[in-house]
């Protein structure tokens, strides 16, 4: 693996971007609809209504020219055998290439992999993310560079970033590695993850901080004064008022997160290319489609990692689009 | 219930602000203090710093006897009500007049008695269930209300939380507040920009400024009694009229003639440092046409002429607006009285003189009127202090007493 073989890698990471989002943004609408629905809209409702779409068109045909085909022609390529290593044996077999990589071993452990770093990463960062929004937003003195000092991370290129990391582990010459009696970790299955979890979380944590912060905004300063003065501890405060009512910025953060840990590769990449059985999906759908050259298993991941983080995204959407205050649905009754 | 005391409390942020300075104030058992003054003179940090919501700078602050400077809010057993309310958005209106209970770790079933019966009080029954965001802003206005009285706490504290209402329902929710205050005999602390508030709502009324207290009183004290020029430029509404004054051989020489003064007053201005230009200060209800009063009463008072700018009948009696000429008043109280109300709203210090006359009266626009002014009521201020001249042992006793 060489520096040249990055770009490919980010291409292949910008498609999946895309994919992601153009789940994201059709469940939306679709879902919005299906509620409104409900109700017999009057004149002036569907005025404003047809208004909000068509401010909306330019947007969403730009977006569906750039996704919907690179989706599309994934689909098209996943129901097709087509290796390029040998191209005269392309056919259409419809679902087999599911049912091979569903059955597939290799697939599943990178799935669990994925699973594992998802639900770890995004649960860490939140509780520190959380912790470091508190202190940006309570602290009055050098406010400019605290943020500025927290937010170094999250500018620094992930693949740079990464390859410090992997130096850093380096048994011999990484300080890191050093202090742990210059051990290996990077050849160990558990500590590789380890490492990998660390490199996302130092990473993405002040991502967090920052979309939470946006969230304790919202909390006017009287809510709390008045749980102060009705007999809330500093605690009570927190969980009983500020939690509730930053709700919809958390359940905001905590999507974004997850859909963007689910597609963990640029770190993996560097740090253990993999090895050890310590690919993600999208590490696993790049090594059949740009290494292995098959296209149409690669595609078929591709596709089955949309899926996944397509119902990540409703899960989400109907949890928040339930609870939301001021959503439609949380003010009736 | 409590008394309140204030020591010498002082607040100064850290950014070097001195928002509060030296406040001494004594309030009851069961007493209604109401706090007023212009914009940024300091009440709401009073009363956060009464809460526990602000650190006391120095200065010392005791609840029911007990010094509770360095007190958390939550020991201080007080309840707050809010200008926004600060209703918790998640909760009902039974979760949200519940939750300080629920803090006290009281049982389920005196919580629920209690809520029920707060929210019977204050009408609140049928809205239960609902979320703040579905309630009009005087029924959000009333849960806060019940989300203090449920715990009988030794005071309330309340800023402004009836400016966010409209006039009709402001009027209302005021009753409804003295009524409450008066059942429950609760210490009260109330910050108020309102003048009919501060009238009508207190036992007693404090007037601030710059952080400072300029003079602590009954209502009706204030209005006739003012120690200061502020104070007597805040309080009324229309506000009072300040003309220049020359002192010139024992007698003021305004816009409105030259005004005796008696004995006293003579004492006063003849000392080697005393002003030589004082402002006079006289309320509108003190004038009166001059054509429908009896002569015992226009010995008391002087008479002027003066072109009439606007009749304004309010049925029961009228506001006439004069113009008049002559030096304007100036000092830096009206400039900031004028600032805070709006120029419109204050015209104490303009060229425009208001009076309120008898409804017989036949001033008419455009023409001119003579106009009698009791001098028994006149207040002379010293202007570069501010002083009431006029105020014998705090009563204020006209120009020409002896
Ligand atoms: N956190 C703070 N830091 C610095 N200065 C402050 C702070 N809070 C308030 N001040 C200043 O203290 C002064 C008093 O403010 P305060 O809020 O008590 O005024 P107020 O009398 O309640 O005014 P209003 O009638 O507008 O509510 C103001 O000049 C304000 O600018
Ligand atoms: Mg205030």
């Amino acid at each position: 693996m060489s520096i040249n073989a990055t770009p490919t890698g980010a291409d292949v990471a910008a498609d999946e971007t895309a994919t992601r989002s153009g789940g994201r943004h059709a469940a939306v609408p679709a879902q919005r609809t299906g509620r409104r629905a409900k109700a017999p809209l009057s004149e002036n409702k569907r005025a404003e209504r047809r208004l909000g779409w068509l401010l909306c068109a330019p947007a969403a045909l730009v977006m569906v020219l750039v996704t919907a085909y690179p989706i599309l022609y994934s689909v098209w390529l996943s129901l097709q055998r087509f290796d390029l290593r040998f191209p005269d044996q392309r056919e259409f077999i419809g679902l087999e290439n599911y049912t091979t990589v569903l059955s597939n071993q290799f697939w599943w452990t990178a799935f669990g992999v994925t699973a594992l770093i998802t639900v770890v990463t995004v649960a860490i960062e939140l509780v520190l993310g959380m912790g470091l929004a508190l202190i940006m937003h309570r602290t009055l003195v050098g406010r400019g560079i605290v943020r500025t000092a927290a937010l170094i991370p999250y500018g620094i290129v992930t693949v740079v970033a990464a390859f410090s990391w992997r130096y850093a582990w380096t048994p011999g010459t990484g300080y890191l590695a050093n202090v742990f009696d210059g051990s290996a970790p990077l050849t160990e299955r558990a500590s590789s993850l380890a490492i990998v979890m660390l490199a996302e979380i130092w990473k993405t944590t002040p991502f967090m901080a920052l979309l939470l912060m946006a969230g304790l905004a919202l909390v006017p300063e009287d809510l709390l004064k008045a749980a102060s003065t009705d007999g809330a501890t500093s605690w009570q405060r927190f969980t009983k008022v500020m939690l509730p009512v930053m709700k919809p910025a958390i359940l905001v953060a905590l999507l974004f997160r997850t859909l963007d840990a689910f597609r963990v590769f640029d770190n993996i990449f560097v740090l253990t290319a993999g090895g050890n059985e310590t690919s993600s999906v999208s590490m696993l759908a790049y090594n059949n489609l740009i290494r292995g050259l098959n296209l149409g298993i690669g595609s078929t991941m591709s596709v089955l990692i949309f899926i996944t983080v397509a119902i990540i995204a409703f899960v989400f959407v109907k949890m928040f689009g339930t609870a939301a205050p001021g959503s439609d649905d949380g003010e009736r009754r | 219930m409590a008394d309140i005391v204030l020591d010498k409390v002082s607040k100064r942020f850290p950014d070097g602000t001195v928002a509060v300075q030296d406040v001494d104030l004594e309030i009851a058992d069961g007493e209604f203090v109401i706090l007023v003054g212009p914009s940024g003179c300091g009440k709401s940090t009073t009363l956060n710093m009464i809460a526990g919501l602000e650190d006391i700078s120095s200065g010392e602050l005791r609840i029911a006897g007990q010094r509770v400077n360095d007190k958390a809010p939550r020991d201080r057993d007080i309840a707050m009500v809010f200008q926004s309310y600060a209703l918790y958005p998640n909760m009902t209106v039974r979760e949200n007049m519940a939750f300080p209970l629920r803090l006290a770790k009281l049982d389920r079933a005196t919580i629920d008695a209690k809520v029920d019966e707060a929210a019977k009080v204050l009408e609140l029954t049928p809205l239960l269930d609902r979320k703040p965001a579905n309630l009009s802003g005087g029924q959000r206005q009333r849960v806060a209300m019940g989300r203090a009285i449920v715990r009988q706490p030794k005071a309330f504290l309340m800023d402004e939380p009836l400016s966010n209402l409209d006039a009709k329902l402001r009027v209302q929710m005021r009753t409804v507040v003295s009524r409450l205050q008066k059942q429950l005999g609760t210490t009260t602390v109330y910050v108020t920009h309102d003048q009919t508030e501060a009238m009508t709502l207190g036992d007693r009324v404090v007037i601030m400024r710059g952080g400072a207290v300029q003079q602590v009183g009954p209502p009706q004290e204030l209005y006739d009694h003012p120690r200061n020029l502020f104070v007597a430029g805040f309080i009324g509404s229309p506000s009072m009229n300040f003309l220049h004054a020359a002192v010139s051989e024992g007698r003021l020489r305004t816009a409105l003639g030259d005004v005796p003064v008696g004995d006293r007053l003579r004492r006063q201005l003849e000392g080697a440092d005393a002003p030589r230009e004082l402002i006079l200060g006289i309320r509108p209800e003190h004038f009166e046409d001059a054509e429908l009063i009896d002569e015992e009463t226009r010995r008391r008072g002087m008479e002027f002429d003066a072109p009439v700018d606007i009749v304004e009948s309010m049925g029961s009696d009228k506001y006439v607006y004069f113009t008049i000429e002559g030096e304007r008043a100036t000092a830096a109280e009206l400039e900031e009285l004028a600032a805070d109300a709006g120029a419109a709203d204050f015209a104490g210090a303009g060229s425009s003189l208001v009076t309120r006359l008898s409804a017989e009266s036949a001033a008419r626009e455009g023409e001119n009127r003579r106009v009698w002014f009791n001098l028994d009521k006149i207040h002379l201020f010293d202007p570069s202090t501010g002083r009431n001249l006029t105020l014998h042992e705090g009563r204020a006793a006209g120009a020409l007493a002896d």
